[in-house]
């Protein structure tokens, strides 16, 4: 019987910023169809460890593997570390659709040239089929009457909504959320966090930082709560909202709700 | 003023625009793809690229044009190194001189144009390019270049219409443009009021269409900006109840 790997395997994930240790060799994993909340106080390192799955930060240390392969990384010749082959990291930047707290669609670029942009020029698959299933992702998440408008016109719930389908369409592993919904009117969090949820139940894989709890606790099927770089509780959300080991874990959720 | 001589001039100094339109619009495209090279090498974080392109910048924005003109066109000749060489059939030509100085020196503001526009994409935009799988040329030619383009761009439009202006100087160097045929004509009639105000009027006229022409071209590439249009409006609107 061979093993399934899983569609995320974080281990012993350093990475300092300057003289400042930020995240101090985390770990975990993400099985395929697994919904996981970060969690934890902000400077905690909930998105810098998320931006350094996907070498938006270059991690002084540890390993990523997505789906079973491994990031290589190597050493410039001062010693700070450098991915090993840009290719590598731009196929599997692919595989960890990331969507960002302040949206980030190009401006220049409408709703619909912002969904196909990475598969037609990234991953040359062909237009006619990127359309087709672009106008169907947009649909999905409920704006595709927005197809042919620009980010600027759009309220900050439907550029997030587009935000996700940019990220859908490339077809990834894994989708990573960095605080989806902190930049948004409190009226438009419902909406993103109603896709978000949609996602979830397709069986997608997903890791959310996130300061819902809410969704935290009814959506993910695993919570991981940072404490200054280290993960301090992780756990089933039942677990983790109810009867979490850590002290600190219970004072900071005790202080969210 | 002696307006049938205005009138009948108005052809003949209308016939330099074709020149003036040469001179211009070769050396900003010459010197556009100069600059696009100089902006990322000054960008690129090398110093043995950085240097070299700031200190051309440097050298062509603090000298005025007219004296790159004049050391061009009668600085190179003196060079034994240059008359031999297979450019001197170019560089004894006062055009190709004109339009070499006028490249060199747009080259040098355009490069810091460029700079700007591409210092002004936000960099959100950048990390969602790269986090999609972009990188290098893809991610400089589909998502950093448009946005600075369209960012420069109304500070480009300036650059043509300096470089209309900045062009009459090839007259300095017997070149038969708008300005040049008016002093042609101002040495016959020793009429430079009625000949400078034809020319000028030329020249304003040019600028008026080019100056909407970027603007058309600013709407076209960025219908976004419709929106930052009515609002300019508006705010015009304000000023003047405020003000009235």
């Amino acid at each position: 019987m061979g093993t399934v790997q899983p569609a995320l395997d974080v281990r012993g994930l350093v990475k300092r910023f300057g003289a400042l240790e930020v995240l101090k060799g985390i770990t975990f994993q993400a099985n395929v169809g697994d919904v996981i909340s970060v969690i934890g106080s902000s400077g905690s390192g909930k998105s810098t460890m998320l931006r350094c799955i996907n070498l938006l930060e270059t991690p002084d240390g540890g390993e990523v593997r997505v789906s079973g392969e491994t990031i290589a990384m190597t050493k410039r010749r001062d010693g700070s570390p450098v991915p090993a082959d840009q290719k590598q990291v731009d196929r599997i930047r692919t595989q960890l659709g990331m969507v960002f707290q302040s949206f980030n669609l190009w401006t220049h670029m409408t709703v619909l040239e912002n969904v196909i942009e990475a598969p037609v020029h990234v991953q040359k698959r062909p237009k006619a089929e990127v359309i087709a299933e672009a106008e169907a992702l947009l649909a999905k998440v409920g704006i595709v009457d927005k197809r042919h408008a620009y980010p600027n016109h759009l309220s900050g719930g439907q550029q997030q909504r587009a935000a996700i389908a940019r990220a859908l369409a490339m077809q990834p592993q894994v989708l990573l959320f960095d605080e989806p919904t902190s930049s948004l009117d409190p009226e438009l969090v419902g909406e993103v966090l109603r896709v978000m949820r949609a996602l979830a139940e397709e069986g997608r894989t997903m890791l959310v930082v996130t300061h819902e709890m809410g969704f935290a606790r009814e959506v993910s099927n695993k919570v991981i709560f940072l404490h200054q770089g280290l993960v301090e509780e992780e756990g089933p959300p039942e677990q983790v909202f109810g009867n979490a080991r850590s002290e600190r874990a219970r004072a900071f959720i005790a202080s969210q709700l | 003023m002696d307006f049938a001589l205005m009138w009948d001039s108005l052809p003949k100094v209308l016939a330099g625009a074709g020149m003036t339109f040469q001179l211009t619009f070769l050396a900003l495209g010459l010197g556009f793809v100069l600059a696009t090279v100089i902006a990322l090498a000054s960008l690129s974080g090398r110093r043995w690229l950085s240097l070299p392109a700031d200190g051309y910048v440097y050298v062509f924005r603090s000298t005025p044009l007219l004296v790159q003109i004049f050391l061009i066109y009668y600085g190179l000749g003196q060079f034994q190194a240059v008359r031999a060489s297979f450019l001197w059939p170019f560089l004894r030509e006062p055009f190709a001189c004109a339009v070499l100085a006028l490249m060199l020196n747009t080259g040098a503001y355009t490069a810091e144009i460029i700079k700007g526009g591409i210092r002004s994409v936000p960099w959100g935009q950048v990390e969602a390019a790269r986090a999609c799988g972009m990188s290098g040329l893809l991610l400089f030619r589909r998502i950093l270049f448009p946005v600075a383009f369209r960012q420069a761009l109304p500070a480009y439009g300036n650059e043509i219409i300096l470089m209309i202006k900045a062009s009459s100087l090839a007259s300095t160097i017997t070149l038969l443009e708008i300005t040049g045929i008016a002093r042609v004509i101002i040495a016959e009639t020793f009429r430079p009021i009625e000949l400078f105000i034809v020319s000028g009027g030329i020249y304003l006229v040019i600028n008026a269409v080019l100056s909407r022409a970027v603007r058309a071209l600013e709407l076209y590439l960025s219908p976004q900006l419709k929106d930052s249009l009515d609002s300019e409006q508006r705010r015009q609107q304000a000023l003047g109840v405020r003000v009235g």
